[in-house]
């Protein structure tokens, strides 16, 4: 089986062929975002590296979110357009989940932490033993709510991600719990990862075909909200 | 012609709030055009929301392209580029149908070819006046543009006058907000001005100096929104229509003075319009006269050519695609992108 993964939820554009037991590629930029005009021409130029035959691709894995509004529909047309011309399916990889799969093997808690702005942090919290365990779903919170789940846990807990250098401080005074900081190799996406859980995602049978997928991105938009706001306070001024 | 094998373009288009794909013939003939319209979503909120075009977007494009490939009998291997609008429009709606339209090209190995979305507007005449060639005069209006245009070939434009601050179809949004007709405002006054007198209310035409062919509809607009005001505070109330109507010819008027003076200085013989606006009865009807006047051929697209659609960039694809023009997979949304610049 080999998979053509994609993450261009933040910073970081990247793209990865990945198979059951090995990498064959994987290109990574953590400079700018420039996503709309980088990803395809990525993913073209590691396929002609290893002489790619796109028809021999099982399914494309995807950073289906939380992340940059924009750059998960970058990540998600490309995807469907591939998807779409190709005619195999897709794979929807929660960014957050694709993050935690870096550090897989950790003894400790996984969590990554992704700047959510609003004075919020997308995030997730994950273990490893026997297999991948999703301790609290991917989801957008205040650091302060997430350093008390983490106190609750009671356990040592690895961050990673480009919440990271915004919170750090910030994590380092509310926590009562051994933690540390993932290195540079693996503390932003990676599509390699995005792969290789991908694989066991499509092993699962957990997959969609490429016109059903959409990106989640675990916020209404501004425009929503506000109304929402709007119409709560209507309502309430008629009580 | 029939030893000639035909060219397919299948296109797609994002620029605002409408979802469409196409599959276009020798560049004359459409073999599907389907557009999903997210209108009912942004009613709700008086106007286009660019995060939510965007998101829907995204969960439709696939169904839209492929209901257009279903609909025209041809599957992806039998066409031969992939046209799509990168620009103007709304950058988040762009992205995703350029992001879409390269990987589809990128994986069935066809060439991409970056689309205006005005010279798409233009290019929508080609399908309904099948004898119709450049050169020609076109004046495009829609509720991003006003531009009076003189096309001297395919794709190849001098822009002779745009609109200084609101687009033709901005003002009607905002009137129609005004007196109370809601979003979208074009049909809505459309319809509501026929009921109205035009010469109800003297509103001013602006003419903008030392710019013979250049627009300006802010003036027109505040005259509007004075003319509401003034009537609130002395109690009394307006004729909806009667406004309509008046606005309506005010808008027009200008839009046919300058037209009209550009077919003269540049000895036309054919004129177009195109775009949103230009589905607008009264300056059909007014264009139409103008020109019989002068003896001028006048051309302009069936109403769903008009609205954004992407039959019209399927056209525009294939005439660029046939001078050579080739999109590399680093393609980006411009959103203020100008006519004639690649």
């Amino acid at each position: 089986m080999r998979i053509l993964a994609l993450d261009s939820s933040g910073l970081v554009a990247s793209a990865a062929v990945v198979e059951e037991d090995q990498t064959i590629a994987e290109y990574t930029v953590n400079y700018k975002k420039t996503h709309s005009q980088t990803l395809l021409p990525m993913v073209d130029e590691i396929a002609r590296m290893i002489d790619l035959d796109l028809h021999t691709l099982s399914a494309i894995a995807v950073s289906g979110g939380p992340g940059s509004f924009t750059g998960l529909r970058i990540g998600s047309a490309t995807a469907k357009g591939l998807g779409l011309a190709l005619d195999i399916p897709l794979i929807h990889i929660p960014t957050l989940e694709g993050l935690a799969y870096n550090l897989y093997g950790a003894a400790s808690l996984v969590c990554p932490i992704m700047d959510a702005r609003r004075k919020q942090v997308y995030t997730g919290v994950y273990a490893f033993a026997d297999g991948f365990i999703t301790v609290m779903d991917q989801c957008a919170i205040p650091v302060t709510e997430l350093a008390g789940k983490l106190n609750e846990l009671g356990r040592e807990v690895v961050f990673l991600g480009d919440g990271v250098p915004v919170y750090r401080e910030t994590l380092d005074e509310l926590l009562q719990v051994p933690h540390s900081y993932a290195p540079a190799h693996m503390n932003r996406q990676r599509a390699a990862s995005v792969g290789a859980l991908g694989i066991e995602y499509y092993r699962q049978g957990r997959t969609q075909i490429a016109a059903a997928h959409a990106p989640d991105y675990l916020r209404v938009s501004q425009a929503e909200r506000e109304r929402a706001e709007r119409e709560k306070k209507e309502r309430e001024a008629c009580l | 012609m029939s030893e000639m094998k035909d060219t397919l373009i299948l296109a797609v288009e994002s620029s605002c709030d409408e979802t469409a794909a196409a599959v276009v013939r020798n560049g004359r003939e459409i073999l599907s055009n389907i557009i999903y319209s997210q209108i009912d979503l942004h009613t709700l909120y008086g106007g286009v929301v660019p995060e939510i075009a965007s998101r829907k977007h995204t969960e439709k494009i696939n169904q839209v392209i492929e209901k257009a490939l279903a609909e025209a009998g041809v599957t992806l291997a039998e066409i031969d580029a992939v046209g799509v609008t990168y620009g103007p429009g709304l950058v988040g709606a762009l992205l995703v149908g350029v992001a879409e339209a390269k990987a589809i090209a990128y994986a069935a190995g066809k060439p991409l070819v970056g689309v205006h979305h005005i010279e798409g507007h233009i290019a929508a005449n080609y399908i309904e006046h099948q004898d119709l060639e450049p050169p020609f005069l076109c004046l495009v209006v829609s509720g991003g543009h006003t531009h009076l245009v003189r096309v001297r070939d395919y794709g190849t434009f001098d822009i002779l006058g745009r609109t200084r601050d609101d687009a033709a179809g901005e003002a009607f949004d905002k009137v129609a907000r005004a007196i109370g007709l809601g979003y979208p405002g074009g049909p809505k006054i459309d319809r509501v001005a026929r009921e109205g007198d035009p010469d109800a209310i003297a509103f001013p035409r602006a003419h903008v100096e030392d710019a013979l062919y250049d627009f300006s509809f802010s003036g027109l607009k505040s005259a509007v929104l004075n003319y509401i005001n003034g009537c609130r505070m002395k109690g009394e109330t307006f004729s909806q229509a009667d406004v309509a109507a008046s606005f309506q010819k005010a808008v027009t008027d200008v839009l046919v003075a300058n037209a009209m003076h550009a077919v003269e200085e540049y000895g036309a013989d054919t004129f177009a319009i195109a775009g949103g606006v230009a589905s607008n009865s009264a300056l059909r009807a007014a264009m139409q006269e103008a020109c019989a006047k002068r003896g001028v051929k006048f051309c302009y697209p069936s109403p769903v050519y008009c609205t954004d659609n992407a039959a019209m960039i399927g056209v525009a694809a294939y005439y660029e695609y046939r001078k050579g023009t080739r999109s590399g997979w680093d393609l980006n949304a411009v959103p203020n992108l100008k006519l004639g610049e690649r």
